[in-house]
């Protein structure tokens, strides 16, 4: 081989992001919180960039800043929230399953957590949101445990799980219908609560799923090693000193209590949790320390656009951003599926 | 001895795949595992690692239990390199080979001048140093084999066990790893323990040779000891002459087609 054969092999094979990946990771951050600026004043109402502005630095005397603070601000937190939680909870899903087609909503997370949630939303009317976290993780945790077994023939593979994923998925879906049919004067709060959506949304779901997000991503940033070694394979992980059956449910678990909470405060918001991390091992590589800070930013991203277009497209109708995300989402997972399968 | 099985059974799930196994590993030597397919020896291999817990008996490492001492503790004693290995999407000779310092890392600190200077060594005699930039999945079988060896040198371990590490190599990159350990073990007095499926590169690298069928040690001893007919025959289920290698001296084992079976019992009568 030739030395410019080399060469150009080696310029193909590594991404721009890989050489400069503060640059790229720094500009991603810088776009995500210009986004953030605009999407303040995308609504059902005219706010310009100076009353944001003027909001911003605490200045809320007239009504278009008060609109920004009460009703924008807490979305636009939310979106960078829920974007991060799903986004690095599928992150770790792909890399400790191994599986390019794990995320929250495809190993059952999603629906099951919001099964559960709105269960206890109906069971205990008025009972503050804070609370529908703890019920949610369990729900997600039962059916993620749930489409594990099920999929489990001597190894779990990827289409496997995923198919599986997609069956007790569609039966948590059938079940929240169900319960939506059966309590039909109770539903406008779990309804609201369900749709994936960030409309409505005040400060105290921002407060609600922060300390999730603030406790549980820097330990799994911390253990973005670990994820790499789990990559090696079961026996070489373990070779190298980590065990891996341990590392790997407490991971588990970090990923689906992530998922948890963004489901408990903007409901099943599709897709964010598959795309994102795929798009930040496309830009940055399979380095977790650096795709999982990428697929955050990625997810906020996704998030911003889905909102901003929900709320942008036909107003004063808002379209739920989870709506928008499965529109985006369905096809990508499905185009994934038929890649994987072959 | 740093390094043996004391009795262990080992199964998976319900399947015994030995039942009182009982070896030890020669310090400052090059083992081969050898026997026929599903005579247990990667099952042995992966017990002596601690990847296998053995439902009875017990592996002793440096005199204490290899499965109740912390595994990151293991993993600075010792490296097992798998059978079948699985680099990162598009990663440097340079990074797949840092995993080797992984037992000694903790999560937060930035790696230290030993870590580095581990790893420069690892690099500097597998001969990858060289290749550090280069992405693994555009290496050569040999070289892509050198790499991974070079990530268990980097563990700074003194025992290294490797299951069939040249399996699916071609014949010129087989002696590239072979002769790379053969030099590990000569030149830094390495204790390297390893499966392999050819029993005339067993006898050509190997100092001790464990044979193994269904489960059980057959018998062990130096290339010269094992490679009988007899044992060939009794082992792997071939008729072979056995003839001195005309260059090295070492037992060749030649198998015999069924021609060659009647004319061998027709000469020896």
């Amino acid at each position: 081989m030739t030395s410019t054969a080399i060469v150009a092999q080696r310029v193909r094979s590594t991404t721009l992001a890989q050489r400069h990946p503060r640059l790229l990771m720094g500009s991603l951050g810088v776009l995500a919180v210009l986004l953030s600026f605009y999407s303040l004043s995308v609504g059902a109402t005219d706010v310009s960039m100076a009353d944001v502005l003027k909001a911003i630095v605490g200045d809320t005397t007239d009504q278009a800043a008060q609109i920004v603070v009460q009703f924008q601000l807490p979305r636009v937190l939310l979106a960078w929230l829920v974007g991060i939680a799903l986004a690095i909870s599928g992150g770790v899903m792909q890399g400790v399953i191994r599986n390019p087609l794990a995320a929250p909503d495809v190993v059952g997370v999603t629906k099951g957590a919001g099964f559960a949630g709105m269960l206890l939303l109906l069971a205990i009317p008025g009972i503050p949101v804070a609370a529908v976290v703890p019920a949610a993780f369990v729900g997600g945790l039962v059916a993620a445990a749930l489409v594990y077994l099920l999929a489990y023939r001597r190894g779990a593979t990827p289409i496997r799980i995923a198919l599986v994923g997609i069956a007790v998925s569609a039966a948590f879906e059938a079940g929240i219908r169900f319960l939506l049919v059966r309590n039909p004067l109770d539903v406008s709060a779990a309804l609201i609560w369900l749709t994936g959506s960030l409309f409505g949304r005040s400060m105290s779901s921002v407060l609600e799923i922060l300390p999730w997000v603030a406790v549980l991503v820097p330990l799994i940033i911390v253990w973005a090693r670990k994820l790499d070694v789990l990559g090696l394979g079961d026996d070489l992980a373990a070779g190298l000193g980590e065990p891996v059956e341990r590392t790997r449910r407490t991971l588990l678990l970090f990923a689906v209590a992530l998922a948890a909470a963004a489901v408990a405060v903007s409901g099943t918001i599709g897709f964010i949790g598959l795309i994102a991390p795929h798009m930040a091992r496309r830009v940055f590589g399979g380095r977790h320390l650096a795709l999982l800070p990428a697929a955050g930013l990625f997810g906020v991203l996704l998030m911003l656009f889905a909102d901003m277009l929900g709320r942008g497209i036909a107003p004063p109708l808002e379209i739920p951003a989870g709506l928008i995300t499965a529109v985006v989402g369905g096809p990508y997972f499905l185009y994934l599926l038929v890649k994987t399968g072959r | 001895m740093r390094l043996q099985a004391q009795g262990v059974q080992l199964a998976y799930d319900q399947r015994v795949v030995a039942q009182d196994l009982t070896l030890t590993i020669p310090d400052g030597k090059v083992s081969v595992l050898i026997g026929p397919n599903g005579s247990g020896k990667s099952t042995a291999l992966r017990a002596l690692a601690r990847l296998l817990p053995p439902a009875k008996g017990s592996v002793i490492l440096d005199g204490k239990s290899i499965q109740d001492t912390p595994t990151k503790e293991v993993a600075r004693l010792l490296a097992i390199l798998p059978q079948v290995l699985v680099a990162p999407e598009s990663i440097s000779v340079e990074d797949l080979v840092w995993f080797g310092r992984h037992p000694h890392r903790t999560s937060l600190k930035t790696p230290s001048t030993a870590d580095k200077e581990a790893v420069e060594w690892a690099m500097q005699v597998t001969s990858t140093a060289e290749l550090r930039h280069q992405h693994v999945d555009q290496l050569s079988g040999g070289q892509r084999q050198r790499v991974w060896i070079a990530l268990c040198l980097a563990q700074g371990t003194d025992l290294i066990l490797l299951d069939e590490p040249t399996t699916y190599l071609d014949v010129a990159y087989q002696l590239e790893v072979l002769d790379l350990l053969h030099q590990l073990n000569q030149e830094q007095g390495k204790t390297v323990a390893m499966v392999l499926h050819d029993f005339n590169m067993a006898a050509e690298y190997a100092d001790h040779v464990f044979v193994m069928k269904s489960g059980e040690l057959v018998t062990q001893g130096t290339p010269e000891d094992v490679f009988t007919c007899d044992i060939i025959r009794d082992v792997f289920g071939v008729e072979s002459k056995v003839v001195p290698h005309p260059v090295s001296g070492k037992p060749m084992c030649i198998p015999l087609r069924a021609g060659l079976r009647a004319q061998l019992s027709v000469a020896t009568g």
